[in-house]
Formats: C-alpha cells, sequence, structure tokens
C-alpha cells in the first residue's frame, strides 16, 4: 500500500516538474521543451524507483524492552528505543494516506536526536501499535 | 492581593534593577539628541523621555501582579495583569538551579532565581529576591526536589578547583575571538600599507564583527573569572563572573553528559575545558548558547589534573576509553581517526572525537534516551558503522564513530541491555 502512495507522490511531483520545466523551457524553443520534459520525466522514473526501493527497507521490530526501527538504503539507520523512555507517540495520516487507510507513527523521547519513525502502517495496525506502546510505556516509565 | 497565605512578593527593587539596562543602552541612543539641544520637535523629545518611562512602568506594574509561592512539592509563580498566568513548577522535575546576580542587582543586594525545568516545561524565573532569602530558597527548593520535607539544611561547600585569573586571559589569548581581531589587525596592516581606499574597506566591515568579538571576549572573561567548582551535599556547585555572578547547583544524577574539549591552541599549555549538559533549556540572558553549540562550561579553563578532580566527581570511576575503530576507518575519517576511541561498563560509556580540539565524551547509562546505528555509504564499503547515544541533553552528542560493524551490533544489543538493567537499578 505505502508502494503506491510513494508512487503517486512521484508521479505528482514529476507531473509538476515536467509541466513548470517544460513551460519554461519551451518558451524559448520547441526542442529545449522537449529536451526538460524528457529530463524531468527520467528523474522523476529515477526518483520512483528510489523511493520503492526504500520503502522496502523500512522494518520494526517490537521486542519485550524496546521497539527496532530500521530504515534507509544509502545511509541505513537502526534505532533502539527502550519503552521506558518514550515520551509521546503521534499518529499522523496526511490525505494521500487517508485514502490508503494508511498511517505514520512517531516516537518521541526527551532526546530531541531520537527519530524512530514508521510510515505506511495500516490504520488498525498503527493504533493497535499506538495503543501497545502506551502501554508498555507506562509500564516502564523511567524519569529524567 | 496577598490574603491567602505563604505569597511572596519578589523585591520592591526588581522591576528598576531588570530595566536597568535597556533604559541605559536608551539613554546612551538618546542623549546626543538631547546634548545638541534636541532636534527642535517638542513631541519627539517626549517620546524619548516616555519610552523609557513607560518601559519602567510597565515593569512595576508587573512586579505589583507577581507573587510566588511554595506548595507542597511544587513552585507556584502568578504573574500577569490582563492575561493572568500561574504557572506551577513540579519541583521533582528541577535539572538545576542556577542563582544569577547582575552588577547593579549585586549593588543592591539581590539576586535572580531560575529553576531548569526538563523537558519543554522552560525555566521558573524569579527576579530578583535579596540574596539572602534567595540563597536559603535554593537549598529549601533543592531539599525539596530531593523529597525532603524538613528545615532548610545548612550550606556546605568543599571547593575543588579556582581557577586562577592569569589563566583566564591566557585561555581568552588563545581563543577563537581573539584569532579574529588578529586577521584583522593583520589586514589593517595590509591596508595601511595599500594605501587610504584599502583602510577605508577594511574598517568598514571591520567594525560590526569588533565589536561583537569584543563582547564574545568580554562575555567570555566574565563568565570564567573566578570560576570556581565546589562539591556540597546538594550536588555540584559552579560559580563565577567579574560583574555578574552566576552560581549554579546541579544535583547529583541530573548530569546527562560530560565532555572534556581540549582545543588545540590550549595543547602547549595543557588547558582543558570541562562541560556538563543537563536536560532542560539553557535560559543564558547573554544568548551565547544561540552561536553554536557552546555549553556554559562547569570549568572554563582547567588544567589537567583539575579536570581529572571534578570528572572523578562528575563520572566517578568511569571506564578509560580503550577500544579503537579498526584501521580502515582512517579512509573514512582522516582527521579524527586518531582520536577515535570508546569505551563502556554498565555505569558509563565514553567516547573521543574531534579533528582538531580533542573531545573526550562521558554518558551515564541511565540517561540514554535512544540508541541509533547509523551506516553511510562510504562506512558500508568499509564495514563501519557508527553507534550514537541519545540523550535528554542538549549539546553533548556521543557517539562510538566508525566502529567494526559486526561489532557495532553486538555493542548496540550490550548497550542496550546495560542501559536497561542501569535504569532499573
Amino acid at each position: 500500500m505505502l508502494r503506491r502512495v510513494r508512487h503517486l507522490e512521484a508521479a505528482a511531483g514529476t507531473l509538476l516538474a515536467v509541466v513548470i520545466a517544460g513551460v519554461l523551457a519551451g518558451l524559448s524553443s520547441l526542442t529545449a521543451g522537449v529536451i526538460a520534459v524528457g529530463c524531468g520525466l527520467a528523474a522523476g522514473v529515477v526518483a520512483d524507483v528510489v523511493m520503492q526501493r526504500r520503502v522496502g527497507a523500512w522494518g520494526y521490530l517490537e521486542r519485550e524492552d524496546d521497539l527496532l526501527v530500521r530504515r534507509g538504503l544509502l545511509v541505513r539507520r537502526l534505532s533502539v528505543v527502550p519503552y521506558g523512555r518514550m515520551q509521546f507517540i503521534d499518529v499522523t495520516a496526511g490525505p494521500l494516506e487517508r485514502s490508503f487507510s494508511l498511517a505514520t507513527l512517531r516516537l518521541h523521547t526527551a532526546a530531541a536526536e531520537t527519530d524512530a519513525r514508521i510510515p505506511g502502517l495500516a490504520s488498525e495496525e498503527a493504533a493497535r501499535l499506538r495503543d501497545r506502546l502506551t502501554e508498555l510505556g507506562e509500564a516502564r516509565a523511567a524519569g529524567l | 492581593m496577598t490574603h491567602e497565605e505563604g505569597w511572596h512578593r519578589l523585591h520592591p527593587l526588581s522591576p528598576a534593577v531588570g530595566t536597568s539596562r535597556i533604559v541605559l543602552a536608551l539613554v546612551v541612543v538618546f542623549a546626543p539628541t538631547f546634548a545638541s539641544g534636541g532636534d527642535g520637535d517638542f513631541y519627539s523629545s517626549l517620546s524619548h523621555v516616555l519610552v523609557p518611562v513607560a518601559l519602567v512602568g510597565l515593569a512595576v506594574v508587573s512586579w505589583l501582579v507577581t507573587r510566588w509561592r511554595i506548595e507542597g512539592a511544587n513552585l507556584r509563580i502568578e504573574t500577569g495583569l490582563v492575561r493572568r498566568s500561574s504557572q506551577r513548577f513540579p519541583l521533582s522535575q528541577v535539572q538545576a538551579i542556577d542563582t544569577v546576580r547582575p552588577g547593579l542587582a549585586r549593588l543592591f543586594g539581590l539576586s535572580e532565581l531560575r529553576l531548569r525545568m526538563g523537558g519543554t516545561g522552560g525555566a521558573a524565573r524569579l527576579a530578583y529576591l535579596p540574596s539572602k532569602q534567595a540563597e536559603e530558597l535554593r537549598l529549601r527548593l533543592l531539599s525539596l526536589s530531593r523529597g525532603v520535607h524538613d528545615e532548610t539544611p545548612q550550606p556546605q561547600e568543599n571547593v575543588l578547583v579556582t581557577v586562577p585569573v592569569a589563566r583566564v586571559l591566557g585561555s581568552l589569548l588563545f581563543s577563537g575571538p581573539t584569532l579574529v581581531l588578529l586577521v584583522y589587525v593583520v589586514a589593517f596592516g595590509v591596508g595601511a600599507v595599500l594605501g587610504s581606499d584599502a583602510t577605508r574597506a577594511v574598517t568598514g566591515s571591520a567594525a560590526a564583527i569588533l565589536i561583537g568579538d569584543a563582547v564574545a571576549l568580554w562575555r567570555r572573561f566574565n563568565r570564567a573569572y573566578d570560576a570556581t567548582v565546589a562539591t556540597a551535599p546538594e550536588g555540584l556547585r559552579i560559580r563565577s563572573g567579574l560583574v555578574e555572578t552566576t552560581a549554579e547547583t546541579i544535583p547529583a544524577g541530573r548530569v546527562q553528559a560530560v565532555q572534556l574539549v581540549e582545543p588545540i591552541l590550549w595543547r602547549p599549555f595543557g588547558w582543558c575545558r570541562v562541560e556538563v549538559d543537563v536536560a532542560g533549556h539553557v535560559h543564558d540572558p547573554s544568548g551565547e548558547h544561540r552561536h553554536g553549540r557552546r555549553l556554559r562550561p562547569a570549568l572554563p579553563v582547567g588544567t589537567r589534573a583539575e579536570a581529572k578532580l571534578v570528572l572523578a566527581h562528575l563520572v566517578p570511576d568511569a571506564p578509560f576509553p580503550s577500544r579503537r575503530p579498526p584501521r580502515r576507518a582512517r579512509w573514512k575519517s582522516p582527521l579524527r581517526y586518531r582520536r577515535l576511541a570508546f569505551a563502556f561498563d554498565d555505569r558509563y560509556a565514553v567516547a573521543t572525537t574531534g579533528r582538531l580540539a580533542r573531545i573526550e565524551s562521558w554518558v551515564p547509562l541511565t540517561k540514554i534516551q535512544s540508541l541509533r546505528r547509523v551506516e553511510g555509504p562510504v562506512q558500508r564499503r568499509l564495514g563501519l558503522a557508527t553507534v550514537h547515544l541519545d540523550t535528554a541533553g542538549k549539546r553533548v552528542g556521543t557517539a562510538f564513530r566508525d566502529v567494526d560493524r559486526d561489532a557495532s551490533l553486538h555493542d548496540l544489543e550490550r548497550l542496550s541491555d546495560l542501559a536497561r538493567g542501569a535504569r532499573r537499578a
């Protein structure tokens, strides 16, 4: 599902870029316009491939005491967030995500650097995970 | 207004002291107009007088409507005339307490008390109180923050280190702002040789930078002047200041991270700086925290032995950074490689880094908020990875840089186990 969202995002971005570049370059000459559109399309295809591959890199694992979140292909990141350290959890869903009934879950700790984000969860799964994490967080909460 | 029990007011001179700086600045700005007999316009001269008067008036009103009291384990501050605000600061979340005394406040024997709170709670400010009352209140708040509700304890301190003035001056001589100054002196000399046009160009561009530079130097000097680190039952006491004096109390167990910095210019003298990171905003009126990642140092400039003494209190029995990244890490971090080292035991993690300066940082495992393992494209080719230890502190970033990939996975696992154990202990 997240793949389809990313396809649409890539397509929308490409369309915008192609239209703007095409019009701007097309004003000077037709060849320039065609080249600009071609470049825009090529960039769009590359962006789409990258975005699709990145989708596959996302992953999370609920362990007994902490949550693991993995992401990234070029720069690979793995975050370990202990349940007791979670300050709050927010679940967001943009219009595009909502139409596919997807949501993004974000974990916050007292450290600003913590970046644990899980995009493209099914709405029910996001709600379940949120409730479960809150429950575990309360049980293991530790002060600063 | 004070018909309820236990409410206190701030000192009546607070409005005068609080606005003195800006009023003084206004006077300086407007004085030339008055000296030259005004610009003839009655209304504009009137506004020049009215602005400072209005400022003081507002400060007086704000003083009139401000009151505070201790409610159980909370400090409550009520303020505001139109928008009444009542803030409650839970003392159990106090991260540090600062006593700040600007020059004018010292003249009147007044102090400002600042409570740094964790999270986004900001800081509680009580400006100004009579110094004696501020000191008593500080001790009382600190004992309340530990959950002790009995009488105010007696202050007792054990001074660890006092920084001599000569060393402060020396450290400033070999610091960034002085270097900038030097560059301009050289530029000036070159300009003088080249002729008047070049000199004018240099002066024009220099003025603003030089003023900023002088201010920065002065602040650093004032901050480091007579810097003293002492231990007290309520925590670490850090005092300093020539005109504006500051005394911080960092209760034991509130330290998020500690950092030892050895700038390259100080190396010949064996000097270093010890910085302590605490959760919550650093409310610093001079605003130096906005300029880059600089903390207010616990020890602004000390010898290695002095630093060791302070560190022994901040991070006792911390491990020595004995493990080193593999040799191939040189390709990834050529400048940093010779400094990179790390270690951890069941209480602390330590890591050293730095390209020019040498930076050693310690994190108590109980303060780790999350762990991150990052593997960039170059690192992956070399089979390396970096493990970041995130804390609630704002500045010190401790990381095991460019360690072997397989070892990093193992360390990540081990660290999260140890941190969990440390939290529960």
